[in-house]
């Protein structure tokens, strides 16, 4: 989506990213030539639905790649991450259980209602650390430190003990398909989603305004920029990601807990932030690498399953290739490698050059 | 290596995506000399420098250094620092948080456990013995720029170095304050020191240099002793042409509008950093605020433009009263304000030179009215022409633009805001001779088309040229406003220096 903006820079800043999922891909089709082969089958509610490890990888990575992008649009005007996504996520869940348990049958109707509740509530949330890191100037992660460890209380405060349960064909076709249409329906809300933000920022001037308050906040300030509204403005739409990514996550188990909910999704999302080229430091930004990022995480954390390493050993095998492709990406390699590329072609200029003179 | 010769560089080259920034360039530093380095924006002279501190990785070329055998291996400014190569970069690369003290020593002790105590009382003898207004614990971010600069250049000289680099260290300082460094340079070079010096300012290259090399479009052009130099000759091989008459620009459109109708009004303006003044400018008015760094010059359009917290004070704008309270205000208000401190102030690094031309515009036009791109294309292509703004392309990024170009962009970003009333300080700070004369004309030729405009500059001589009145303050306070027939050197330096003599 930012193609147009940097000619001809899209592919060498987004080259490590894209390596890496063309390493993970070539490795498991190796591994497994069938990997990555879809079916049709039927699901336990009898629906024609694909499936195979590609559409699980994409399906699961719904929720990070969302808030990815909320996480992408804070670093960038912050220079800060948010940690208490996961927390806040869960909230949005027991908001939406308790928005549809209380207003008897799940209808569309309720449905909505019950969404636009938790966006109300999630961005009140992302906008209480927003206030503390714009307006008081807390590094945000002291700042969402707070919510990170009190999230999952608030979310049990308004469940109570119980794990309600939704039972209801609209949850399912929320969390999981459709009937009629075989792909998962979170692949579509990633979509939506992405495209709700590329409209965002045709529309508006926000993409320019955060990475000028990201890289001179003094400066973007004289030229007539609100850095505060604009660090603001980036805990909004994160707020937003989260309560889509947790709704999606609530339908798709059909169920609230609050200890489990997108459990240690704010680590993910930063990686898939960094991962996809994007300085943790903020400034620049590309949304496309940090969706990248996130299907980056899921396709490894599913080929570790799928070699069936022992869940308890996946978090090191994860952090090994992460650590990799972050020390790949990262500005000392990168010059070393244009300056190594550089002087293989300037030897060949300057040994021409030297026989002019 | 010859004897007296401290440097030698042969044969250097050095390129930039789409810029060679640097071809078979050729350079001697001889031991006690003081050697101008000078040349347009973008000639390559700071590339040259960088190159030789190890900043920069060369293409090809020798660097030789007196002492080491054969061609010294620079590959960091740790390296040259431990060969006795001392540089004072153009951008001030301080830390504004630390203290001056930490700031004078910080990665300086190749030793281990310096003491806190020691590093302060070592860092008040050298201020005082550079007669630097600064105290060691201050937090550097306190002093002003000029402060600042002469705290870097004795970060640099309290090595026992063999060559010192000072790339444009003037280009903030005020008359005594150069008067002052270049007593310390002439130290220096009577102790030995090579010492290599950028600057845009011809008189002081005549009042100190023994050499000079001229570096243009990243070719040389040559080394000449300054004697056989004069300073024509001098611009006719940096510009390649000799340069249009320097005569008086007519600002007799400026001088008339004085009387005029008022575009700007403020009484009892006060900001965080000013004290209380009174100011009004004509339409199509061409006035300066002057006096000696710190006296409140640029603190005062500050408070115009609302760019500290304004604390008082009444503003009228075209007649009508207006709150002007932040920078979008006055930008609304048809302001525009060029700042004193292009690094921490004007540019925004990263972005390309097209989105930090065209950032002023878009953010009047609103949030949500971005430009479309042909716009802002066109828009960054006519200032990059008129401006001569040279740069690789509008993608670039600002900060790998020389030092004086970055300054054209910032003033290319408020002149598209086409603002009634331009506020510039220090516009021409880094720009090159040629260019600066045509800033000077460009100011004129607005205010002929009604616009108001505010300079500020450290040369009087400029300010002379091209305003009709100035404002002159001293200790935070406006002591004196002169038009007509007192605008001259003498009468100015007179009211800035103290009513007493006059
Ligand atoms: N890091 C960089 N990346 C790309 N181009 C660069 C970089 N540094 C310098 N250049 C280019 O090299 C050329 C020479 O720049 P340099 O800074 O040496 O000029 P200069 O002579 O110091 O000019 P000034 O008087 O404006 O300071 C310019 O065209 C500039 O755009
Ligand atoms: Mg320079």
């Amino acid at each position: 989506m930012t193609g147009k903006r940097r000619k001809g820079g899209v592919l060498s800043d987004l080259m490590i990213p894209l390596i890496a999922i063309g390493i993970l891909i070539l490795f498991n089709l190796i591994r497994d030539p069938g990997f990555f082969s879809i079916s049709l089958s039927t699901n336990n509610s009898g629906n024609a639905v694909l499936t195979g490890n590609l559409i699980s990888i994409i399906d699961s990575a719904s929720e990070l790649a969302i808030i990815a992008m909320g996480m992408t649009l804070v670093t960038a005007a912050t220079g800060g991450q948010d940690i208490s996504v996961g927390a806040v996520g869960a909230i949005t869940g027991s908001v939406f259980v308790q928005v549809l348990k209380g207003s008897g049958d799940i209808t569309a109707g309720t449905v909505v209602l019950g969404f636009l509740a938790c966006c109300l509530v999630t961005v009140l949330f992302t906008s209480f650390n927003g206030v503390l890191v714009a307006f008081f100037r807390i590094q945000p992660m002291i700042a969402t430190l707070i919510l990170f460890s009190c999230g999952r209380s608030i979310a049990y405060w308004i469940t109570g003990s119980a794990t309600p349960q939704l039972e209801s064909p609209i949850i399912k076709a929320m969390g999981m398909t459709i009937p009629g249409i075989p792909v998962p329906t979170p692949i579509f809300m990633v979509i939506l989603v992405g495209l709700l933000l590329l409209l965002f920022f045709k529309t508006s001037n926000i993409r320019l305004y955060t990475e000028s308050v990201g890289i001179n906040q003094g400066a973007s300030r004289l030229n007539g920029i609100n850095p505060t509204l604009i660090k603001l403005l980036s805990f909004i739409v994160l707020g937003v990601c989260v309560a889509v990514a947790g709704v999606i996550s609530t339908c798709r188990l059909g169920q609230v807990s609050h200890k489990t909910l997108l459990i240690d999704i704010e680590m993910d999302a930063i990686l898939a932030v960094a991962i996809g080229g994007n300085s943790l430091g903020g400034g620049r930004f590309r949304l496309s690498g940090s969706i990248l990022g996130a299907y980056i995480i899921q396709m490894l954390t599913t080929t570790l399953y799928a070699m069936s390493v022992a869940p308890a050993n996946v978090k090191a095998y994860k952090a090994i290739v992460i650590i990799l492709i972050v020390v790949a990406g990262s500005p000392v390699i990168k010059t070393a490698l244009s300056s190594f590329w550089h002087r293989l072609k300037n030897n060949r200029a300057g040994a021409v050059s030297r026989e002019v003179n | 290596m010859q004897d007296g010769i401290v440097l030698t560089m042969r044969g250097i080259y050095k390129s930039f995506p789409g810029v060679r920034a640097l071809q078979n360039v050729d350079f001697t530093l001889r031991k006690g000399e003081i050697h101008a380095l000078m040349g347009e924006n973008g000639a390559g002279k700071s590339t040259l420098i960088k190159v030789l501190t190890g900043v920069y990785e060369k293409d090809a070329g020798e660097i030789r250094v007196e002492g080491q055998d054969g061609p010294a291996d620079i590959r960091s400014p740790q390296d040259a620092q431990n060969i006795g190569i001392s540089t004072v970069y153009q951008e001030i690369t301080l830390c504004p948080n630390l203290s001056v003290a930490e700031n004078m020593f910080i990665g300086r002790d190749k030793g281990v456990g310096v003491r806190w105590k020691d590093m302060e009382k070592k860092a008040g003898d050298l201020l005082k013995s550079l007669g630097i207004p600064a105290r060691p614990k201050q937090q550097l971010s306190s002093c002003s720029i000029a402060v600042q600069q002469m705290v870097a250049i004795a970060r640099a000289v309290d090595a026992d170095c063999k060559v010192l680099i000072l790339d444009e260290p003037t280009s903030s300082l005020d008359d005594k304050e150069v008067e002052m460094l270049f007593g310390l340079m002439r130290d220096l070079k009577s102790r030995g020191v090579g010492i290599i010096f950028v600057t845009h300012f011809l008189e002081q290259v005549y009042a100190v240099s023994d050499r000079i090399t001229v570096l243009r479009n990243g070719e040389l052009v040559g080394e000449f002793e300054v004697q056989s130099l004069p300073q024509v000759e001098l611009v006719s091989a940096m510009m390649g042409h000799a340069l249009a008459e320097l005569s008086d620009l007519d600002k007799q459109g400026s001088s008339d509008a004085l009387s005029g109708e008022a575009f700007y009004e403020a009484s009892g303006l006060s900001s965080a950093e000013a004290r209380p003044f009174d100011f009004r400018i004509a339409k199509g008015e061409v006035n300066g605020f002057t006096g000696l760094l710190g006296s409140g010059r640029s603190e005062s359009v500050r408070a115009i433009f609302a760019a500290d917290h304004v604390t008082g004070g009444h503003v009228k704008v075209n007649g009508k009263p207006v709150n002007i309270s932040k920078p979008v205000q006055a930008m609304k208000a048809g302001i525009g304000y060029l700042p004193e401190d292009r690094k921490r102030d004007g540019i925004i690094a990263d972005l390309s030179v097209r989105e930090n031309i065209i950032l002023a515009l878009q953010v009047m036009k609103g949030f949500f009215h971005p430009l479309s791109r042909k716009e802002e294309e066109a828009f960054a292509d006519e200032y990059i022409k008129t401006l001569e703004i040279k740069t690789a392309s509008q993608e670039t990024p600002i900060k790998s633009l020389s030092g004086g170009n970055q300054q054209k962009v910032i003033l290319a970003r408020w002149l598209l805001t086409h603002p009634q009333y331009l506020i510039l300080d220090e516009p021409t700070r880094g720009i090159d001779v040629g260019t600066k004369t045509e800033i000077q004309r460009l100011v004129l030729k607005l205010a002929e088309e009604g616009m108001s405009v505010t300079f500020i500059s450290s040369e009087i001589e400029e300010m002379l040229r091209t305003c009709s009145r100035l404002i002159v303050m001293r200790d935070r306070k406006i002591v004196g406003e002169l038009t007509g027939d007192q605008l001259n050197q003498d009468t100015v330096m007179k009211t800035i220096a103290g009513g007493e003599q006059a």
